[in-house]
């Protein structure tokens, strides 16, 4: 048999799984992960996942936006390219807002997605979930899942087959990495 | 569908958006079962409706390229007015696609349930009519091909745009909202496509699906972050939406034209445009909802409050009529007063009473709640008021142009049948869009109507 990458648990309802999630932290599993067609409430806390750092791109990158168009535009009217109209200041700064605003607006945006890709490591074409029929047939549809992964330091493969099969699952499942 | 019940549940139960009944496999099923049909499956209404489409959207390349062949003298712009057709089809589509992100972001941060079945629609809605949008004023330019010098980059000719101009700033607002939408509607559909992946019974459908879905595994960690962002989205684009129909008539209100220099123009627009939106998307859904039997899903619920949205959006639009009209005698400008009469009374008075009654009058029937859930009633006076909204740009780009500060300079403006076929065109893109979204994607979010789901069974709980 091919290295375990863990065990998982299936369930065919939503707070089953995120009881199970909240037992598996007691207990001290850290390497593992939950699985729901949508998301649930509370799964995150349960699953004692730290804060999400995305918010932080996306205002770092809005502030570069904002700072970087506004210079853009400064540089390009009234270095690079001055045009005089009329005597009126070179640098009238409430017409370069708008273009200033998209700008901050389009890079927070644009650079934000690609952090959720990044950070969530998707595009990701193999994945060992995916090895149980069960899981690509049901987990993006009607049931949900929790996987103890075989690195976490206290897995065994018996206690830990053992304590998903107490948590009430419809069944468990062996994962091959 | 017991509408009976749903009438009666209290406003703010999730059991009043979801009918009883409904379980996580079925939604599934339900939404899932249009994209995943087999091509054998496909109905032949569909096949019509995208033939007709395709059609017109043959027209309207016909006419694209006859305009960047010719230039744009094979429409009837003619000096003094300079803006006509292309223009009033630019700010009646962005306008348009205004409605959608309303429901997809707006309504997110207010936390209106209802919002769930319908937001993809809308969503998918946006983001053709930005692109048919975004096509008028580029096929407006007189040579379509040196379009890039919008933008700033350093070229050998030395010389920059002027940020200091509206029309500048629109490329940037038009081309930020097409981007962003997009965006939002990717992110959203994510763990649909997901969904149809794991769904799909034939390999090829499996292996586009799964493509597209990046591999998607519902993780708790990727739940997590995409949630965040989802909402985040929604933040962003709550005031881009605001800001780039602000943009649009700020195009019109910074000039110095009688009938455009007004400072009531951006609420106005703003306003306008949601308002023109809701009735593009009850013109879609009433017609969706009942051919793909999801009447279960959009119920009348919806239509209500799509109506309800109507109605407010019309009073500002009209309350705009009101103060362009009052503000025109209070300002006591000659010119101001000469163009509110003429559109009272001249060549183009027809047009303005037109739009009074599609987008005042007819509205108000939309206070009395029959009519409201009458969805024969309701499809008729979305297009009544598209119709009417479109009007009402030509008002404001033609004939106020048309009559500007000489009378030596007056013209009266008529379209040619380029101008016509182009119109007719761009509802040809979008219609193509449209189907082929229908066809191919879910176009309920599975997802989301499953969390709903969720919420509401944790209530009966």
């Amino acid at each position: 048999m091919r290295e375990r990458y863990g065990f998982m648990a299936e369930f065919d309802d939503p707070r089953l799984l995120a009881d199970a999630a909240g037992a598996a932290y007691r207990e001290g599993y850290r390497k593992m992960d939950a699985y729901s067609p949508f998301a649930i409430e509370g799964l995150d806390e349960a699953l004692g996942l730290a804060r999400t750092k995305i918010p932080f791109v996306f205002l770092i990158m809005g502030i570069a936006g904002a700072v970087g168009g506004f210079l853009l535009l400064y540089y390009i009217s009234v270095v690079y390219y001055p045009i005089n109209v009329g005597g009126r200041p070179l640098n009238s700064w409430p017409a370069y807002i708008p273009i200033s605003f998209e700008l901050t607006v389009l890079s927070a945006g644009t650079i934000g997605f690609l952090a959720l890709l990044i950070i969530n490591r998707l595009p990701m074409p193999y994945h060992p979930v995916f090895n149980s029929a069960s899981f690509a047939k049901h987990a993006s549809n009607d049931r949900f899942y929790l996987c103890i992964e075989a690195d976490d330091p206290l897995f065994d493969p018996d206690r830990t087959r053992d304590f998903l099969m107490g948590l009430n699952p419809m069944g468990v499942i062996e994962l091959e990495k | 569908m017991d509408d009976a019940r749903l009438l009666n549940a209290p406003f703010d139960s999730p059991e009043a958006v979801l009918p009883p009944g409904h379980t996580y496999e079925s939604v599934g099923e339900k939404v899932a079962s249009i994209p995943l049909a087999p091509v054998s499956g496909t109905r032949w209404q569909w096949m019509l409706g995208l033939a007709v489409s395709l059609l017109f959207l043959l027209i309207f390349l016909v006419a694209i390229i006859y305009d960047v062949q010719q230039g744009v003298g094979i429409w009837g712009v003619r000096i003094p007015a300079a803006w006509a057709f292309a223009i009033t089809n630019f700010i009646w589509w962005i306008g348009i696609g205004h409605a959608g992100t309303l429901i997809s972001a707006i309504l997110l941060l207010v936390n209106q349930q209802w919002r769930t079945s319908i937001n993809r629609l809308a969503e998918a809605m946006t983001i053709w009519a930005v692109m048919c949008a975004g096509l008028m004023p580029l096929l407006h330019l007189g040579r379509q091909w040196l379009f890039y010098w919008l933008f700033p980059y350093p070229n050998t000719m030395g010389v920059q745009p002027q940020f200091r101009s509206p029309l500048v700033w629109d490329v940037f607002a038009v081309l930020t909202y097409f981007t962003i939408s997009l965006l939002f509607w990717f992110t959203g559909m994510i763990p649909d496509l997901a969904s149809l992946r794991d769904r799909a019974r034939s390999g090829f459908a499996r292996t586009v699906y799964g493509f597209l879905s990046l591999g998607w595994r519902g993780s708790a960690r990727h739940w997590h972050n995409y949630q965040i962002t989802y909402l985040l989205f929604a933040g962003l684009a709550t005031p881009l939406v605001v800001s780039v129909h602000t943009v649009v008539s700020l195009d019109f209100s910074i000039s110095l034209l009688p009938g455009w220099h007004s400072t009531i123009f951006p609420p106005y627009f703003v306003a306008g445009a949601i308002f023109s939106g809701f009735a593009m998307v009850l013109t879609l859904i009433i017609p969706i909802r009942s051919f793909y039997g999801l009447k279960d899903l959009i119920t009348l619920r919806h239509l209500d409050n799509c109506a309800k949205l109507l109605l407010a959006t019309g009073l500002i639009v009209a309350y705009g009529y009101l103060m362009e009209t009052f503000m025109a005698f209070y300002s006591g400008n000659t010119y101001e007063k000469a163009i509110v009469l003429d559109r009272l009374q001249g060549r183009y008075a027809w047009v303005y009473y037109t739009v009074l009654f599609c987008n005042v009058v007819l509205p108000q029937l939309l206070w009395v709640r029959r009519y409201r859930r009458n969805t024969v009633l309701l499809f008729i006076l979305s297009i009544a008021i598209n119709i009417g909204m479109w009007m009402e740009r030509f008002v404001i780009v033609v004939q106020s142009l048309s009559r500007d500060y000489l009378p030596s300079a007056w013209r009266i403006y008529g379209p040619t049948l380029w101008d016509w076929l182009t119109l007719l065109g761009s509802l040809g893109l979008f219609f193509t869009m449209q189907f082929l979204f229908m066809r191919l994607l879910p176009m309920i979010p599975i997802s989301e109507v499953r969390e709903l789901l969720h919420r509401q069974r944790g209530h009966t709980a």
